[in-house]
């Protein structure tokens, strides 16, 4: 491996040709199974089929909810699954094989960050960002645009593009359909995110209108100047805000473009529970059955687990890390708060149920005098919240192949919410998903109470409800 | 714990001896490396990772006591059954020794008759010899140094001899209170008086001990003053007994270390190197010729890189091609540029395992040379020709 890598590489992409990658380990058009073995090679399609880079196989399904097998360039995944995000080229603190141990098969990287250090054309010239960390699974990235808007000031959206100040010399600059698409040719990910005209759900009126054609006009830019269909997957965006109007327009002119998959995207930025579950629905009812869907920026493990009733696919999102640094632990009845005083003798794991390394050797009390004060903290706390996540992707996965998915529902649910308070809005979409949760719910009314973002103390587990719920009358019109 | 010499050199006091701790997978030769920890765990390394390094070389870890009054109470530490069930380093050698010459050092000035003073994150501490068997009888570790009023090199003769008197003192309470000794190391100061060096010894050799733990070094003196002061020590103590020592890092203080009859090393130094985004390079040749020339980088010599220098953005090879650790046989210099670029904490975990990787396989080849009777000669070759490069690159550059 060593040599391969120490001969300098210089790339050139060519269109419609596939780049020889040097790394030893895997050239992009082979496909791989779990343990590294090349079980086929994916000849060049013929000009006239439509290329693809992606094999989606259901194997199982509960109504609307479904498993499925996404053979990637890099990598061959259960769904539904969860995608940690690596921003910079690393998952927080993690290294490879602690991040194959956990189970992580598809990691996200973010263009934006990637373009300003070390540059898509450092990553191009290492051979892509996969030999660059030497990642051997799959990898996603993302278009850039969100990032630029939210983070940067002054970035304008127009036709051409979005215009932001660079942060490193101030000065404007520009990035279109085309440049983003051609950065993540670049950077050489197995699935690539068209740029899209993102607007926060938040905001009501004509932007969402004019976001959602433009989004539309982008991804027609953005197929003309992908570069790699046969080894990245270029998915398209579903935006339209809260309307389910805009919503199916958009969604039925991404489904015309016959791309290899689909993001619902828009969502997750503090807009209501209620309203972001019907637009999960209403988008996963339209999209096709047999190419995958992508939530993005979601999320919580409720989320998640309601989202994939619902027929959702794959998940992203910084959470368990970032939670992980200030001391939040994952477990399976919510939060755990190990910065919190009463964990300084509590010689229990953080999470008796699971099997991960931190769990199997510390206890609450270590990780709590560890936390917020040592890198090391972080490091044992991302391990654990990640490997929740992992867990949490394989059990869905199972639980629905082997035809038991409303019990891992019901039991899932009865352990986060014990006293059956469970929030309106996931009976609503649960009964939209088919599946009867009747067992978890308290007796009418359930929960209409607001739970507060303060902790909750007790004296046994401290836990924290972290969930946006708000209280509204129960609407018969729950036909999506 | 049990120790023995299997072969000094009649030339030096170099030494290769055996030491069996408790837990350890197999017996470990010494002279050894300590690793650096923080609250029980390496720095940065991933108990996942620690596997990957040479074992057993690597199982033995140095732990300093006072990192857990921050936040963990020896109540706690003792419910959960001692340092290695809380670390889940069950197959590890763990040495407790207050001082970690990084977060946690001796502040002469406010040291009293009846305890110790740190300097800690968590403020200035005065540690009595009854709270310190306290938290070492909670935490049970297999080798612990007894409680040292370390001095630095200029204070007064007075300050000097006071220190020594308190040190002998609190040997013997530490003796007296945990009787089930477990392995207790006799800490031995003196600062830069060979007088007191050499009282201090004797009568630390009078008790009953199972090895001895040098302190008092890296806090002032000069490279050139230590030789005296080691050999002046080295000389009473008997021979079967293991020696520890804190604040010898570089190599040539290593070498000289070991030359003069010292076992059991700290660690420190790897962390200082890891935090400044150093890498070692320094040639592990048997002979001890440092002949790899990397020194062309601003901010490098002949023995370690500096990572964050703009050459390694786009250098695709391994730190050192034929380094076996994770890291080198993992990642490229550039990623590791780009982490450090980017405040990337993988960065320092990489470097941690380099680095440590590295050292531990320079004690090796040290020991190889003790075994091959020509330890002097590696120790002036390596001695020189560092000397050279360094000559050479002062005049270049």
């Amino acid at each position: 491996m060593r040599n391969s890598i120490a001969i300098a590489v210089s790339l050139r992409l060519r269109p419609n040709i596939s780049n020889t990658l040097p790394h030893h380990k895997f050239r992009p058009t082979c496909f791989h199974s779990h343990e590294g073995h090349t079980i086929s090679c994916v000849p060049y399609p013929a000009p006239q089929t439509k290329p693809m880079a992606l094999h989606f196989e259901i194997l199982g399904r509960f109504n609307r909810a479904r498993a499925a097998q996404l053979t990637l360039p890099h990598f061959v995944c259960q769904t539904p699954l969860f995608m940690p995000v690596g921003t910079q080229g690393t998952i927080k603190g993690l290294t490879n094989n602690e991040l194959e141990r956990i189970g992580c098969q598809i990691i996200l990287g973010n263009t934006y960050h990637l373009a300003l250090r070390p540059t898509s054309e450092l990553l191009e010239e290492a051979g892509g960002l996969h030999n660059f960390m030497n990642w051997p699974r799959a990898m996603l990235t993302d278009s850039g645009g969100f990032q630029m808007v939210s983070l940067l000031h002054l970035a304008d959206i127009t036709e051409e593009g979005v215009t932001f100040q660079s942060p490193v010399d101030g000065k404007p600059m520009l990035l279109t359909p085309e440049e983003s698409i051609q950065i993540q040719n670049r950077i050489g990910a197995d699935i690539i995110m068209a740029l899209d005209d993102v607007v926060k759900t938040t905001i009501t009126g004509p932007r969402i209108e004019e976001a959602m054609y433009r989004t539309l006009r982008w991804i027609d830019r953005c197929i003309a100047a992908h570069k790699r269909p046969h080894d990245q997957n270029l998915f398209g965006i579903v935006q339209g805000g809260l309307d389910p109007e805009l919503r199916d327009i958009c969604v039925k002119g991404l489904v015309d473009r016959n791309l290899p998959g689909y993001a619902i995207g828009g969502l997750a930025g503090g807009e209501d529970k209620d309203s972001f579950w019907r637009v999960v629905a209403q988008c996963t009812a339209a999209l096709p059955e047999d190419k995958p869907r992508y939530v993005m920026g979601v999320g919580y493990p409720l989320d998640i687990v309601v989202c994939s009733a619902l027929g959702a696919d794959m998940y992203d999102c910084v959470y368990p890390t970032r939670t992980a640094r200030f001391g939040t632990a994952l477990i399976p009845e919510g939060v755990l708060k190990l910065k919190h005083r009463a964990m300084a003798d509590d010689t229990r794991p953080i999470d008796p149920t699971c099997p991960c390394m931190v769990c199997k050797n510390y206890t609450r009390a270590y990780i709590h005098c560890l936390v917020t004060k040592d890198a090391m903290g972080s490091q044992l706390l991302s391990y654990h919240n990640l490997y929740y996540m992992m867990r949490l992707s394989r059990n869905l996965h199972t639980s629905i192949v082997e035809g038991r998915f409303p019990k891992f529902v019901c039991d899932f649910l009865q352990t986060m919410f014990p006293k059956g308070d469970v929030p309106e809005w996931v009976c609503n979409a649960m009964e939209v998903a088919g599946i009867d949760i009747s067992s978890c719910c308290a007796p009418f009314p359930s929960c209409q109470e607001k739970y507060s973002s303060d902790e909750i103390g007790t004296n046994d587990i401290h836990m924290e409800l972290r969930l946006t719920h708000t209280s509204y009358r129960p609407t018969r019109n729950l036909e999506i | 714990m049990k120790f023995a010499v299997k072969k000094a050199l009649s030339s030096s006091g170099a030494r290769v001896g055996v030491l069996e701790v408790g837990s350890c997978p197999a017996p470990i030769e010494t002279p050894a490396l300590l690793l650096a920890t923080r609250k029980g765990l390496p720095h940065f390394i991933s108990p996942e990772l620690l596997p990957s390094l040479p074992s057993p070389d690597s199982n033995l870890l140095q732990v300093s006591p006072l990192h857990f009054l921050e936040g963990l109470s020896t109540t706690t530490i003792s419910k959960i059954g001692g340092l290695h069930q809380m670390l889940g380093l069950k197959q590890h050698g763990i040495a407790a020794v207050p001082r970690d010459s990084i977060q946690c050092l001796p502040e002469s000035k406010a040291a009293t008759r009846l305890g110790a003073s740190f300097e800690t994150p968590c403020g200035r501490l005065l540690i009595k010899p009854k709270d310190y068997i306290e938290m070492i009888s909670c935490m049970k570790p297999n080798i612990w140094a007894s409680l040292a009023d370390e001095v630095p090199a200029w204070v007064s003769e007075k300050r000097n001899k006071t220190s020594v008197d308190r040190t002998l003192r609190w040997l013997d309470d530490c003796i007296s209170l945990y009787p089930a000794a477990g392995s207790i190391f006799g800490a031995i100061v003196g600062g830069t008086s060979l007088e007191e060096r050499k009282r201090c010894a004797e009568e630390v050799a009078k008790r009953n001990v199972s090895g001895y733990w040098i302190g008092g070094f890296g806090l002032g003196e000069g490279i050139d003053e230590r030789p005296a002061l080691l050999r002046e020590v080295m000389d009473i103590l008997p021979d079967e007994k293991p020696r520890l020592t804190c604040g010898l890092g570089l190599p040539e203080e290593i070498l000289q270390g070991i030359a003069a009859g010292i076992d059991l090393f700290d660690s420190t130094y790897i962390y200082s190197l890891t935090l400044g985004g150093f890498a070692l390079t320094f040639s592990l040749d048997k002979s001890g010729e440092q002949h790899n020339l990397q020194s062309d980088q601003i901010g490098s010599d002949s023995t370690k890189i500096n990572l964050r220098a703009t050459a390694y953005r786009k250098d695709m090879s391994p730190i050192l091609e034929n380094c076996t650790c994770y890291t080198c046989q993992n990642h490229t210099k550039a990623y590791i540029n780009h982490l450090l670029n980017v405040h990337e904490m993988l960065a320092q975990t990489l470097l941690e395992i380099h680095n440590t990787h590295h050292y531990l396989r320079f004690f090796h080849v040290i020991r190889g040379a003790i075994q091959d009777g020509s330890f002097e000669e590696f120790r002036q070759a390596f001695l020189e020709s560092r000397r050279e490069h360094f000559k050479g690159e002062a005049i270049s550059t």
